[in-house]
Formats: structure tokens, C-alpha cells, sequence
């Protein structure tokens, strides 16, 4: 971990072990499972093969086929498959690989999973959490490569949360697994194989609570997901310029934390935010319109966002590295925005 | 196609008096709750839409009364007539069609989402063949948790086009899960003709492609599809796994609502061929002439039924509506 501050409610860290983000989901998975028997785990290749992405590793030598279940690759058989069990009083996991397929089973997720609670009069409660893989930078191309976020969050009735390192990514997914609503996790592809140091115990993040990753004065940086490690590099870099930048992390996309956003604003008067997902009606207009009509006297500048280009995810690595934003784009959209006032 | 049940073809087995008449009282409750709520929305006093299961009562009565309250169905956009056969109560019923607080979705489902859990009833669902995989789920939950309950999906004809049905057919049949997949084939997916929307002739030949047996029967006598549904769910219960039921029904009103459209897209013809094989006449000509029931036992079933729905309907307009301030209760839990 970088320059961070303790989450709430989570135990100090005793001494210092590094997992990588993938194996830190996969041990807080584990944990769960061992804490409450109505876990388990569906989805394509998830039990014999351990996942595409080595997510569930191991977990069918200790859980065996009654909580580790393959299935066919039948998005929306599965969704519905968790839909039902949770509604049932089982806590499914159900597993979509890449993030890009949840075009085929938006149904039972959005008008299925997010709505059952609300429309059945609270009669039944929905604890199903969703895994996947999203983002770019694996050469991938634009059916595997995009960040949905911003289509998930606009649903009432889902969670969204955006682990950013391996420490978040046990405890949001331990979060997950224990919230008594439909949750998505959406891992990054390029950080799985990040090492951070991770608590062994089983430990969980508070859903809807932003980090406040590194303080500074001058800008505020919200950054989703991966993009919390390009925007505390920019600091980094901007720090040796003598810039102070602020780094929140917002953890959960759904519900957002804008409490600690504002009050941040109030400290530095200047926001960016930035997402790897397509700029346009992303997750940074709802920041930023939320910014100004809290916060508004407040702000030196206008709101910033930095994001993907109006564009499919390209498949070429020169294209793609353009594509995504990094820790450059940050910094000089630090430096624009100090430069306005 | 492999694995046709014969049991279609075995006309009017015995049944006992007890099944005659649970049957015909479940039906009569559906018929009457559906002409019922039909002239509430003529009346102008129901918001929304309203699917009428009037001329299907068969089906759910037949398969119903297979059931135990621990089952679970899912249901469909039609699922008045599924709802009141599992025992769902009239007064949440049309506390919910008048959008009330006392529905059965506290006044936020409306017609197409009456649910009730205590008795396995997951809910009717707005999207067409969206309950099928939800069914194969709480038939995955039973057996995970060790329970010998099954799960039932209703859906009809129209449905058997969409990617959830055969996502959820080949699901639950390779995980070897208690679901009965009923197909209420009344001819129309909305005002399509089923020869218009699929070359087959039977849907029943569609289970084939999963390995799931399957039977197809008259869906307007009650007595038949009980009979098959009794089969499956005991198949089921014993750890057969899934079968497909195609019941061949008919619904009286259209698609939406009770009257009549500008273009017909049905002759008065075959309505009238359909009425003539009324399930509910059926089943009474039935009970008279195996001594199940007399006429004035039927007919107190009637009477009976319609002061409960008066009473559920004063129930309904007297119930408060939902408190705007409460707009945002239920869309998260905790």
C-alpha cells in the first residue's frame, strides 16, 4: 500500500505479507466461504480449471462440486441460477469472466436481480454477488476490454464496487459476499498479478465508503479502480514540482461516498476526476455535476474528468495505450486546472 | 423424439373425489378473481396493465394441486390465476392491483409482480421467460441445502423463443435439478400466432434438445394436467431431475385488458371452439357424473368464492395508499 490511511473498522495490520490482487480474492473468497456454508461459487471453468484468470484457484480441493459448480456458458441461466438461490436464502458468487459479457444477461441482472426487493415489497432480499474482469491493457480488443460501470450504476438496487489493489480487493469482496444486495465486483485484468500487502485474517471493507488514498491541498483526485495507482504516480511526480495532490479512491461506485469528495473540495477548491471507462456519460459527469451543485462555491475551476475517448476499446497496444488514460494525462490535468485560477 | 411420456394419451384415470374438488375450487377461485379484477379495470379503478388467466385455470390448478407450500413457482406476466392457485390471498391481491399499501408488493409491483414467499410463490414476472432460470435457481437452492422441495417455471409458447428458456432448460438438466418446466402453450405469444413465431407444432419437442423428458396435455382439463404434474414433481422429488409439461390452452381475453381490439387477430370461430371445452364445465360435468360433488355443492363453491372476493375487494378500496415520503423503502436491503 502507498501512502494510505487505515480503513475504518479494520483491524491493524500485525505484520507486513504481500499477496497479489488475484490471490487476495481468492483468500477472502475463501475465508468467506469457510464463514458462512450458504457460499458458493458458479460459473464457466470456475471449479475444475480455477478461472480464466486463476480467480478460484484451489477452492474446488477444499469446497468440492456441491459449492463449486461449473455451468455452461450460459450468462443468463447463471445470473438467474444465483437470482434464485439468493432469493432461497443462499449466498451465490456467481462468476461472468470478462466484464463485456454482461450484455448477455443485463436482464436478470437489471430487471431481475436489482429490482426483485423493491418490486416484491421487501419480501425477499437478494445477497448475490457478481464477479468479473474488466479493463484494458491486455491486448484484448473491445469484447474484452471495457469498464461498465457507469450502466451498473445507474441501476437502483446494485452495488458496484472497484478494488484498486490487493488489499481492497479481499475486503470489498469480503463485503460483497456478506451485503444482503445484489453486488458487482469489478477486478481490474492488468492489476491481478499486483502484489500489496494484504492482512491475513478475514477482514471487510464498509460498502459505499470512499479512501482518502493520499492527502494533499492543492487538487483533488477522485480515481476509479486502477486508475488510483496512475493518479498517486501523478502525485508522486507532481509532488517533486512542489503540487500536493489529493488521491480519493471511492471503493464503491454504487452507493458513492460524495461526502468525503466535498469535503475534500472544500480543502482544495480544484477536482479531476478520472476513469478508465469512455468519458462520455461516465461516472465522472455524475461526480462533477454532483461537485458543483453541493460544492460549487468552493471550486477555483471547473470540474475536470479524464477519461477513454468516444471509441471502442482498440486492439493495437500503441492504439490502446493511448487510449486509456495514465499517469501523465493525470498530471497535466493537475497542471491545467492549477493553471486556471 | 426420445423420452415422450405416455401418459398424455391415458384419458380420465381415477382420481379421487378430494382431487375433483380441490381442483374445481382452485379454478373457480382463479375464473372468479380474474372477471373479477377485469371489471375493476373496465371501471377505470386499476392503474396499469392487466394480464387475464381466464380459460388457462386448468393449468395452474392442475399443477398447483401437486404441490406442497414449500415448492416454489416462478410465474408469468399472466400470473394472477398462478398466484391465487398457490394460495396467495385475494386481499393482497387486489390490494396491489389498486396499488395499495396493503399489496402484496406494498403498492410497488403491481399486477405482473405478486409474490409470496411463505408460500413458494417467487413472483410473476414482467419479462417474458425471464422466471425460468430464477426457478432453476431455488431448485438449486433445495438440493444445496438438502431439501426435497421442487421448483416450477410457468411460462408460455411465446417464451420457449427467448435465450433465458433454453439457457435455463439445458442448465437445469445438466445439473440434474427438481425443476418442472410447464409450458402453457395457448397459441398467441401476445397477438402472434404460434405459426407465425415457430415451425414446430409441439413445444414439448424442444425438451428434447436438453435430454429432458417431456408430455403434452389437454390444457382445459385440469384432471389431465394434475395427473402429469403429479408425475414430474414426484420425478423431480426423487432426484430424476427436470421434465417439460406442454399444456394446450387457451386464454379468453386478450393479451391486455378485457376488451376487444381494433384488429382481431383471432376469429370468434375459434374462441367459441375453445369455450365450448371450458375447463371449469369440464370438470363439473366430471364431478356430477362420478358422484364427486352434487350441483349444489358446486354452486355453493361459487357462492362462496364470490363473498370472499367482495369482501377482498372492500378490503382493497379501503386500504390506504403508499406515503409518497416512502417512495425510496425496499430498494436496498439494510
Amino acid at each position: 500500500m502507498t501512502t494510505t490511511t487505515q480503513a475504518p473498522g479494520v483491524p491493524p495490520v500485525a505484520a507486513s505479507r504481500k499477496l497479489t490482487y488475484v490471490k487476495a480474492f481468492n483468500e477472502g473468497l475463501a475465508q468467506a466461504m469457510r464463514e458462512d456454508e450458504n457460499v458458493f461459487v458458479a460459473g464457466e471453468d470456475v471449479a475444475g480449471y480455477g478461472g480464466v484468470f486463476r480467480m478460484f484457484d484451489n477452492l474446488l480441493d477444499e469446497f468440492g462440486p456441491r459449492r463449486m459448480i461449473d455451468t455452461p456458458i450460459s450468462e443468463a441461466a447463471l445470473v438467474g441460477l444465483g437470482v434464485g438461490a439468493a432469493a432461497r436464502g443462499l449466498r451465490p458468487v456467481v462468476d461472468l469472466m470478462f466484464m463485456d459479457f454482461i450484455g448477455v444477461c443485463l436482464d436478470q441482472i437489471v430487471n431481475q436481480a436489482a429490482k426483485m426487493k423493491y418490486m416484491f415489497g421487501g419480501a425477499v432480499s437478494v445477497p448475490l454477488t457478481i464477479t468479473t474482469a474488466s479493463g484494458a491493457g491486455l491486448g484484448a480488443a473491445a469484447q474484452h476490454s471495457q469498464s461498465l460501470e457507469a450502466w451498473l450504476a445507474h441501476v437502483p438496487g446494485l452495488k458496484v464496487v472497484m478494488p484498486c489493489d490487493a488489499y481492497t480487493a479481499k475486503g470489498l469482496t469480503v463485503s460483497a459476499i456478506r451485503d444482503d444486495n445484489p453486488v458487482v465486483v469489478m477486478l481490474n485484468k492488468v492489476l491481478l498479478g499486483s502484489p500489496g500487502e494484504v492482512p491475513e485474517e478475514i477482514y471487510g471493507i464498509p460498502l459505499g465508503r470512499a479512501h482518502t488514498a493520499r492527502q494533499g491541498s492543492d487538487v483533488t483526485v477522485i480515481a476509479l479502480g486502477r486508475m488510483v495507482g496512475e493518479a498517486l504516480a501523478a502525485a508522486d511526480e507532481l509532488a517533486a514540482e512542489g503540487v500536493q495532490i489529493e488521491v480519493i479512491d471511492p471503493r464503491t461506485v454504487q452507493p458513492l461516498d460524495t461526502e468525503t469528495m466535498f469535503a475534500s473540495v472544500r480543502r482544495t477548491n480544484r477536482v479531476l476526476v478520472v476513469h478508465e471507462a469512455v468519458t462520455f456519460g461516465g461516472l465522472g459527469a455524475e461526480i462533477a455535476a454532483q461537485i458543483q451543485d453541493a460544492v460549487f462555491d468552493h471550486l477555483d475551476a471547473p470540474v475536470l474528468r479524464i477519461g477513454a475517448p468516444f471509441s471502442p476499446v482498440p486492439f493495437s497496444p500503441v492504439l490502446e495505450k493511448a487510449y486509456v488514460p495514465d499517469r501523465a494525462r493525470i498530471a497535466q490535468g493537475c497542471r491545467r486546472l492549477l493553471e486556471r485560477s | 423424439m426420445a423420452q415422450r411420456a405416455s401418459t398424455a394419451s391415458k384419458k380420465s384415470a381415477q382420481v379421487s373425489t378430494q382431487v375433483i374438488r380441490d381442483l374445481h375450487e382452485r379454478m373457480v377461485r382463479i375464473r372468479l378473481f380474474e372477471t373479477e379484477a377485469g371489471k375493476l379495470m373496465e371501471a377505470g379503478k386499476l392503474p396499469g396493465f392487466l394480464h387475464l388467466y381466464v380459460g388457462q385455470e386448468a393449468v395452474a390448478a392442475g399443477v398447483m394441486a401437486a404441490l406442497r407450500d414449500d415448492d416454489q413457482i416462478t410465474s408469468t406476466h399472466r400470473g394472477h390465476g398462478h398466484a391465487v392457485a398457490k394460495g396467495v390471498g385475494f386481499r393482497e391481491m387486489y390490494a396491489e392491483l389498486y396499488g395499495r399499501v396493503t399489496g402484496a408488493c406494498l403498492g410497488r409491483g403491481g399486477s405482473m409482480h405478486i409474490n409470496d414467499l411463505a408460500r413458494g410463490m417467487l413472483g410473476a414476472n414482467g419479462i417474458v421467460g425471464a422466471g425460468v432460470p430464477i426457478a432453476v435457481g431455488a431448485a438449486f437452492a433445495a438440493r444445496y441445502k438438502g431439501e426435497d422441495s421442487v421448483a416450477v417455471t410457468f411460462f408460455g409458447d411465446g417464451a420457449t423463443n427467448i435465450g433465458a428458456f433454453h439457457e435455463g432448460a439445458n442448465m437445469a438438466a445438466i445439473l440434474g435439478l427438481p425443476v418442472i418446466f410447464v409450458c402453457e402453450n395457448n397459441g398467441y405469444a401476445e397477438f402472434t400466432p404460434q405459426s407465425r413465431h415457430m415451425l414446430l407444432t409441439d413445444v414439448a419437442d424442444r425438451a428434447a434438445a436438453y435430454g429432458m423428458p417431456s408430455v403434452i396435455v389437454d390444457g382445459m382439463d385440469a384432471v389431465a394436467v394434475h395427473r402429469a404434474a403429479a408425475e414430474a414433481v414426484a420425478r423431480a422429488r426423487s432426484g430424476a431431475g427436470p421434465m417439460m409439461i406442454e399444456a394446450k390452452t387457451y386464454r379468453y381475453f386478450d393479451h391486455q385488458g378485457v376488451k376487444g381490439l381494433r384488429h382481431p387477430y383471432r376469429s370468434d370461430e375459434e374462441v367459441a371452439e375453445w369455450k365450448a371445452r371450458d375447463p371449469i364445465d369440464l370438470i363439473e360435468a366430471r364431478a356430477v357424473a362420478d358422484g364427486a360433488a352434487t350441483r349444489a355443492e358446486l354452486d355453493g363453491v361459487w357462492r362462496r368464492t364470490r363473498d370472499e372476493i367482495a369482501e377482498a375487494v372492500a378490503y382493497a378500496e379501503a386500504s390506504p395508499l403508499p406515503e409518497p415520503a416512502d417512495l425510496l423503502l425496499n430498494v436496498y436491503s439494510g
